[in-house]
């Protein structure tokens, strides 16, 4: 009972982690048609960068998420208009290659710097005891501050100026120049958001599981299931995709044994996008 | 249509490099030029799907895996020669290109392109947990099973030979089918599907054709590599970096071309060769190669070729 108890717990905390991840990813993908495969070495950059906040100045994960999110949008903007300011209106192949090959110089000049040995944050908050389940509190203020971070988007899309136009540019982006957005600013700025988020969600992962230069890969496959799942384009599916799959992961595990989940996981990718390429919750 | 001259020349470089080895008896330029010409033959399958019918299969590496697999199966475990388990790799990865293709070939742009890495990595993840391809820690070969060809030094000059062979058919079939009606179909795909299909071309029978057309090559390749290697597991057969590179070489080629991915290919080894050797660029490989696919991406797409064919008009007939 325990178990079950504490595998579900765990699940939708690290669901809630992954969603933020996919918020992201899934934001890029609604306003500018691009899949963003830079994704995971953003995702790699906010493990290191709270790594390092953390070993350098003793600050918290917890704390540090508000630079790493400010440090995101600048990188992101910076990297929109490096990579995918010239080719944003080419065929998608120049998209994909493009954004892996930032994906490429990055994991290649962190593989330099970093090597790949596995490092980890020991917060050493301790464990909260949940519904009679102990879990480390480390992975209760992730679930929450992924919460936190996927209102104030909400609230920041659908309250300010900014967040409409961006929402205006996803829609119909000749309409939204034409009505007098920057479109420029607003393609950039989401980029930038969808960067910081990612690596947000990376350095909350962080302060939980060890990592690598190299971890980013899997959430970002990750990121791509749970897309999928809550629907490609829209960002609030994507905390409901990522709670599925946050459930899926712990939950499964009980039941089976570990090395069949991602065959699980890849399993529902391809099917649901055979499917139904909008996604399981997206719209028709 | 003109037919023009590319393979006059494209055939008789790859005789000669696959000859040098052959004539110094090096088994140091074998190694290299093995590898060298794997790529080549990687690159120009790749080149059906990605630069004649424009679908980014991202994850193509999972049919040299398949290939690599089969073969492997059958000359362990069934103890076939490796003519027919090669043969009988390719025709599994064609195969298993139908058969997902029929689905995933419904999907367009970039939402294909993710497909094909999920089918990449649930392969891989079935692969690892399959007790009868060696799970996790694959399979190896016992070397016994290289005294039917001599030995095992013979054994591997029988590989090399097969690739020699493999890599020149490939080349050959990508002209083919760029210089046919069929793959003006394909063209016509890549360039605007739904015309296409209004125009009378089957879409669907061409692209499943074709997907199993750049399935096939990089199934007799794997199964060659893997051969030579003497064992096999998931994380070498199924790694997504081989697709990347694949993709590479294609674009710094020149995409949609019949010499662009053949040079891509040389030079790409090459370039590999020199960035691992040297103690500075060793581990800055990975970056330098992204810095590179960036620049083609965004100043170059047509590649080498794709630019050559830009500023010298008449470099066109012998430059396909």
């Amino acid at each position: 009972m325990d178990a079950w108890v504490s595998a579900i717990l765990s699940g939708v905390l690290l669901g809630l982690a992954y969603g933020l991840a996919a918020i992201g990813l899934n934001l890029i993908w609604g306003v500018m048609k691009v899949i963003n495969l830079s994704h995971g070495a953003f995702i790699a950059l906010g493990m290191f960068a709270a790594y390092f906040v953390f070993h350098s100045f003793g600050i918290s994960p917890f704390v540090s998420v508000i630079l790493i999110l400010a440090l995101g949008v600048v990188v992101g903007m910076l990297a929109y208009f490096v990579a995918l300011h010239r080719v944003i209106s080419a065929p998608e192949l120049s998209t994909l290659l493009s954004t892996y090959s930032l994906s490429l110089i990055i994991i290649g000049l962190g593989t330099f710097v970093f090597t790949t040995n596995p490092r980890a944050i020991d917060v050493g908050l301790g464990s909260i005891k949940l519904f009679g389940a102990y879990i480390p509190a480390s992975k209760v203020l992730t679930g929450l501050y992924s919460l936190i971070f996927t209102a104030a988007l909400y609230v920041f899309l659908f309250k300010t100026w900014t967040g409409k136009a961006i929402r205006a540019v996803s829609m119909n982006m000749t309409a939204a120049q034409f009505m007098g957005v920057n479109t420029t600013f607003i393609l950039s700025l989401s980029f930038g958001i969808g960067i910081a988020l990612a690596m947000v969600a990376g350095a909350l992962i962080a302060s939980v599981f060890p990592f690598t230069i190299l971890s980013g890969g899997i959430y970002e496959l990750k990121s791509f299931v749970i897309c999928v799942l809550g629907g490609l384009g829209s960002p609030l599916g994507a905390l409901a995709g990522g709670l599925l799959l946050g459930l899926l992961e712990n939950v499964l595990t009980l039941k089976m044994p570990v090395g069949y989940v991602p065959f699980i996981e890849f399993l529902i990718l391809v099917v649901i996008l055979l499917v139904k390429p909008s996604g399981l919750l997206g719209k028709e | 249509m003109k037919k023009g001259y590319t393979l006059f020349w494209l055939v008789p470089l790859l005789v000669v490099i696959a000859a040098y080895p052959v004539v110094t008896h090096s088994v140091m330029a074998r190694e290299i030029v093995f590898i060298m010409l794997m790529y080549v033959s990687l690159a120009a399958s790749l080149n059906i799907i990605l630069g004649f019918t424009g679908y980014v299969s991202f994850g193509h590496v999972v049919f040299y895996g398949i290939g690599g697999y089969t073969a492997f199966f059958l000359m362990h475990k069934v103890g076939l020669h490796v003519l027919p388990a090669v043969l009988a790799g390719g025709i599994m990865a064609a195969l298993v290109a139908l058969l997902i293709g029929e689905a995933v070939l419904r999907l367009r742009g970039a939402i294909f392109a993710i497909a094909t890495i999920g089918v990449n990595e649930a392969v891989k993840s079935l692969v690892t947990n399959l007790g009868f391809l060696g799970g996790a820690t694959g399979m190896f070969f016992n070397f016994k099973i290289y005294r039917a060809y001599g030995g095992a030094a013979k054994a591997i000059w029988f590989a090399y030979y097969l690739m020699v062979a493999v890599t020149i058919v490939t080349v050959v079939v990508s002209y083919l089918i760029k210089n046919s009606k069929y793959g003006l179909g394909l063209f016509s795909i890549r360039e605007d599907e739904d015309a296409a299909l209004v125009l009378g071309v089957n879409t669907k029978r061409f692209k499943s054709l074709a997907y199993a057309f750049s399935a096939f090559f990089p199934g007799l390749v794997g199964a060659i590599f893997f051969f030579k290697a003497g064992n096999i597991e998931p994380e070498d057969a199924f790694h997504l970096v081989k697709s990347i590179e694949m993709i590479f070489m294609v674009m710094l080629g020149g995409y949609g071309t019949v010499s662009g991915p053949v040079i891509g290919a040389l030079i790409y080894e090459r370039l590999k060769g020199m960035l691992l050797v040297n103690p500075l660029f060793k581990n800055l490989h990975m970056a330098i190669a992204g810095f590179i696919l960036l620049m083609i991406v965004l100043f170059a797409p047509g590649g080498i070729v794709g630019y050559l064919r830009d500023k010298f008009r008449k470099l066109r007939g012998v430059l396909e």
